[in-house]
């Protein structure tokens, strides 16, 4: 077999570590095939035509050819029918890329400059490194505290820009155990190069090791349910729908409707523009008097407030 | 040619010596040359700006420069090369100086705006100057908010100035074109009877006019944000910095298309020529021309597929790159019908079209995988992305900037330079912008991020390949720089058509006079009449 | 005739030429402006669909009496611009000095009252930046209302300055006789920027001061 420094020197692609990524390189390697042919092609007539018709007399003068509607035809419809099979192909599977599957384990991230923290829904914080288990879908819900950074994995062929002032997300499913670079994508200052680190895919019963082999840490709910209640949220959100504030439980998922008229989704980016905001989405019935909490949550904290108001489900019962 | 007869006669370049009669000059053919000064100093700029670029690359670590050096030398490579040189280069030279000769008129509609807008550049250029002696900027090329308008600490706002003032200097020629190539055609010169030339800048201008009114108050908003605190982009206050990136892009994208249109149009110029043959499906190349400068304007999103814009809206750009595309395929198809069956020689200029059309077609072909969205995610901001717009604009429109520069020069100078050496320089060039790029796009596809001053170890083997091709095209760049200043002084005297070319530029002496022709030529025939007689048409 | 010859630039062929060259060539150039105000509707318009209210807060806080005012200004000096238009192609001398007087100071009306405008949002403490101030919920986002506001007006008031040094040199040159039946192309293509910039208001003034309001 090929000594593994020389293997290292050939490599083409990066390692095929989840789901999508054997589907992209198809992909591709497709396009690879379709540009080979052509280019190829484009050469070889040039180089044809160029010999084949290289001047041989000076006074030489070929004979007009003004053009022909049928191959004016066929090089704009072929190549045309080409790529739409490639847009329809490309446009597919980024329809699968960007859209999660129902039950993943969610992860929440935070860039800024030049570091990534990452948060575990068990509450384990990382930095600069992602444990994950092996074939299990993982959604990364993301947020930046400053400028516009990019969550990139090569290996995994996924991307997503991590923007100040919203959530943005991606997900994917590793398939191979190992360790895969992560690297920052979008230019964001002085070490933007430096701004990576490594997601390492674990068995499950290693990633379960993991988890409990640190220092214990609440989990992001719990948290969160703490910063819920030192900032006296839970003052107007009662969870009996008395208070002031309509009640939070259940109401994540759902839609609500605003004081406009308008329906809105209860996901992450509403619950962080309300607490940042509350002014700006009202839901219908109750009075505008929520202040603003602005300068007063860290983006982390913020993603713990999601990751509580989430876990709030109803139980058995009715409730309002 | 009878020297003593050619130098008595009086033309553009000889008629006043002095420096004020070229300071002051409103001879098109004399602003052309005005522009070839700084256009070429700042492609030397950007020149030396890559070199260090591609020698720190030459190890993974940061040991040649820091970190913030070293982000700023890719950003000024970007500035000037982007903005002072490739949107100049072949409309500013060979536009300004072709445009009216080609359409049989005595200057252009607006002689004294044309001297205007090469002051204009030279103020913009000015303050780019300045913001680079007093500490740079280290924003990239893109100018991203908030990073450019609120967390960068280095010289935006004098960048953003400086790239906002050039700005008007394109608007300007780009209103001088349309209107010249609309109202000052001479008697009998119908649109289709027009040299490609001709169309593709008449596309470029549209482009022009269109699209840079929108970067330059984009830019401006940026620089009002960092320098008086009014947030348009701010999140802080609500802003969305990803309406930068649309506002942007919206002239961002179309810029590219005025970089390589006029190459495209010194391609057809040249392929005709050397294989002495009317280009293939005239109608179709003109036609193309048009459809790139439309469709040119609903791709912007195709920058964005990972900014966090809509999965809808990035299918829709998707579709619509994909149509973009076929136009350019379309002439590429109709440069290479066009040697089939013709008379074909190997001078220099024929060169750098084969090399264009060879390189062209690679970076077209590259594109479509951008312009693919699943993959695009991956290799989005990786050098796939730097390979792929390196062999558009330096395989593509740099080629034809040379090839054209070396096709006219005789027109220009009235002087021949070295074959030899001419020939040299285009297959050095060749090899090396081939070994520079062509491992990019394997870097970008293993993941290499672009913007990185370091890298990990892996792929240091690609690197050095690419600087080993960079040292390649530095040499190739610095052969005619070297041979055609050579010929100003000592090449042969030129007579008005050493290529026997069609076109009405070469019915006029070599270097013309000041106002192009004797008498207004009349136009009775197609353009690119090679099947008839060379002496066969008179003016 | 003979003596207007001489009014008709070297690179054209005859004076026909120069008048078409010349207009279609301030219409590029107004085309271009079209894209360059653009720009900021295109950014107002995207942000008024995620904070309507608070650009109506904004809105409501700028003085509709002044901007009306300021409309009727500006479409009655276009109404002199054009009769200024008309008298130079009729060769009318004293018709274009007073019609260009007349535009100018209406010009000028517009810009003291707009101005006034201005340092009125000063005193309130309405002008973007680390001084803004305003109660209320909706502070935050009425300060990007306030950023285009600001931004749009700013660059209008630019254009109508350069609009004002225009019809000064018109006016110099009219003193002087030199536009007439034969020749009066800087008149007509300045009136057409002139118009523009008038064109542009009467989409400002609904866009800052009306729609917003009751959005």
């Amino acid at each position: 077999m090929w000594p593994t420094a020389l293997s290292q020197g050939l490599r083409w692609f990066p390692e095929q570590a989840s789901t999508v990524a054997g589907q992209v390189d198809a992909l591709f390697l497709f396009l690879v095939a379709v540009s080979v042919f052509f280019a190829g092609l484009i050469f070889l007539l040039v180089f044809v035509f160029a010999l084949r018709y290289r001047r041989r007399a000076e006074d030489e003068r070929p004979k007009a050819i003004h053009g022909s509607l049928i191959l004016e035809g066929l090089w704009t419809v072929i190549p045309l029918g080409i790529a739409l099979a490639i847009f329809v192909w490309g446009a597919y599977l980024y329809f699968v890329i960007s859209r999660p599957p129902a039950a993943a384990m969610e992860v929440y991230v935070v860039g800024k400059q030049w570091m990534w923290k990452l948060q575990h829904p068990t509450g384990q914080r990382e930095i600069n490194e992602l444990h994950v288990p092996v074939n299990r879908p993982v959604k990364l819900t993301m947020t930046s505290e400053d400028v516009i950074h990019s969550f990139y994995v090569p290996a995994f062929r996924i991307k997503a820009d991590v923007v100040p002032g919203r959530y943005t997300s991606t997900w994917f499913e590793a398939t191979k155990t190992g360790e895969y670079h992560l690297f920052c994508a979008e230019y964001c200052g002085t070490s933007h190069a430096v701004m990576g680190g490594r997601i390492v895919v674990m068995e499950p019963a290693e990633y379960e090791r993991w988890l409990t082999g640190g220092v214990s840490v609440e989990s992001l709910p719990a948290a969160g349910e703490a910063v819920f209640a030192r900032l006296a949220c839970n003052t107007c959100h009662k969870t009996d729908g008395t208070g002031r504030g309509p009640s939070l439980v259940g109401q994540f998922g759902q839609t609500a409707k605003l004081a406009s008229g308008e329906t809105v989704a209860v996901d992450e980016s509403y619950v962080r523009e309300s607490i940042l905001t509350p002014q700006a989405k009202i839901v219908s019935g109750y009075p505008p008097i929520m202040p603003t909490f602005k300068g007063l949550v860290t983006e982390d904290q913020l993603l713990q407030l999601v990751a509580y108001i989430k876990s709030l489900k109803l139980d058995g019962q009715a409730k309002p | 040619m009878n020297d003593a007869a050619s130098e008595s006669r009086q033309h553009y370049l000889n008629c006043d010596y002095s420096v004020r009669s070229w300071l002051l000059t409103t001879d098109h053919k004399r602003i052309a040359l005005l522009y070839l000064i700084s256009i070429s100093a700042f492609f030397a700029l950007g020149g030396v700006m890559a070199g260090l670029l591609r020698l720190e690359l030459l190890t993974p670590q940061g040991d040649l420069v820091q970190a913030q050096t070293y982000n700023k030398f890719f950003t000024i490579h970007g500035i000037t090369m982007i903005f002072f040189f490739l949107i100049p280069s072949i409309p500013a030279v060979l536009g300004n100086f072709l445009v009216p000769i080609m359409i049989g008129a005595r200057d252009l509609a607006f002689p004294k705006i044309n001297l205007l807008s090469w002051y204009v550049y030279t103020l913009g250029a000015a303050f780019t100057i300045v913001a680079m002696v007093t500490g740079g900027v280290d924003t990239g090329w893109t100018f991203y908010t908030p990073y450019s308008s609120t967390y960068a600490n280095t010289n935006v706002i004098l960048t953003a100035l400086g790239v906002f003032i050039t700005g008007f200097s394109s608007i300007l020629t780009g209103l001088n074109f349309v209107v010249t190539i609309h109202k000052m055609r001479a008697p009998g010169l119908t649109w289709f009877r027009l040299p490609l030339f001709i169309w593709a800048h008449y596309a470029t201008s549209l482009i022009m006019l269109l699209g840079t009114p929108v970067v330059a108050i984009t830019i401006l908003l940026v620089a009002l944000e960092r320098g008086l605190g009014i947030g348009i982009f701010d999140p802080a206050i609500g802003g969305d910095p990803v309406l930068f990136q649309h506002l942007f892009w919206f002239y961002s994208h179309p810029a590219v298309y005025i970089m390589i249109l006029p190459a495209m149009g010194v391609m057809s110029e040249l392929i005709a020529c050397f294989s002495r043959k009317r280009v293939f499906g005239y109608n179709f190349v003109a036609f193309s021309s048009m459809a790139i400068a439309v469709l040119g304007f609903l791709v912007w999103g195709h920058h964005m597929f990972v900014s966090s814009q809509s999965m809808y809206a990035g299918m829709i750009f998707s579709l619509l790159s994909f149509l973009v595309a076929i136009p350019s395929a379309i002439k590429v198809f109709n440069w290479t019908a066009t040697m089939y069956k013709g008379s074909i020689s190997f001078q220099t200029p024929m060169l750098y079209a084969f090399g264009f059309v060879g390189l062209f077609t690679i970076g077209g072909l590259t594109g479509l995988f951008l312009a693919t969205l699943a993959v695009d995610v991956h290799v989005h901001d990786t050098y796939f992305v730097v390979a792929h717009f390196h062999y558009i604009m330096v395989g593509g429109a740099i080629m034809g900037y040379l090839g054209g520069m070396h096709f006219w020069w005789p027109k220009i100078t009235g002087r021949l330079y070295s074959e030899i050496l001419g020939r040299i320089a285009a297959a050095l060039l060749f090899v090396g912008f081939n070994l520079t790029f062509l491992p990019q796009f394997v870097l970008g596809f293993l993941g290499m991020p672009r913007r990185y001053h370091v890298y990990p170890p892996e792929f240091q083997m690609l690197n050095v390949l690419s600087t080993a091709g960079a040292t390649i095209l530095g040499l190739g760049y610095a052969l005619p720089l070297l041979y055609l200043t050579w010929s100003l002084f000592f090449g042969k005297q030129a007579g008005p058509n050493p290529w026997g070319a069609e076109g009405l530029e070469w019915q006029t002496p070599s270097p013309p006079p000041t106002f192009n022709f004797e008498r207004t030529p009349v136009v009775t025939q197609e353009a690119y009449a090679y099947d008839t007689e060379l002496e066969g048409h008179r003016v | 005739m003979s003596e207007h010859s001489s009014q008709v630039a070297h690179q054209f062929d005859d004076a026909t030429q120069q008048y078409e060259a010349s207009t279609l060539g301030m219409w590029a150039f107004l085309i271009t402006e079209i894209m360059f105000f653009g720009g900021l509707f295109a950014g107002f318009f995207v942000y008024i669909l995620g904070h309507s209210a608070a650009f109506a807060e904004g809105s409501r806080h700028l003085d509709l009496t002044l901007g009306t005012v300021n409309t009727l200004v500006l479409l009655g000096s276009s109404l002199t611009m054009a009769l200024a238009v008309r008298s130079a192609q009729q060769g009318n001398r004293q018709g274009q000095v007073l019609f260009l007087i007349l535009t100018m100071t209406l010009g000028l009306v517009f810009l003291g009252i707009k101005g006034l405008e201005y340092a009125h949002k000063f005193e309130q403490h309405l002008v973007p930046g680390p001084h803004f101030r305003l109660e209320g919920p909706h502070a935050q986002f009425a300060q990007l209302f306030f950023s285009f506001y600001f931004a749009m007006t700013g660059v209008h008031a630019l254009h109508m300055i350069v609009g004002v040094g225009l019809l000064a040199w018109l006016l110099v040159n009219a003193l002087r006789g030199k536009y007439s039946a034969e020749y009066f192309t800087p008149v007509e293509v300045s009136g057409l920027y002139w118009h523009f910039v008038d064109v542009v208001w009467i989409f400002l003034f609904p866009t800052l001061y009306l729609v917003a309001r009751h959005a």
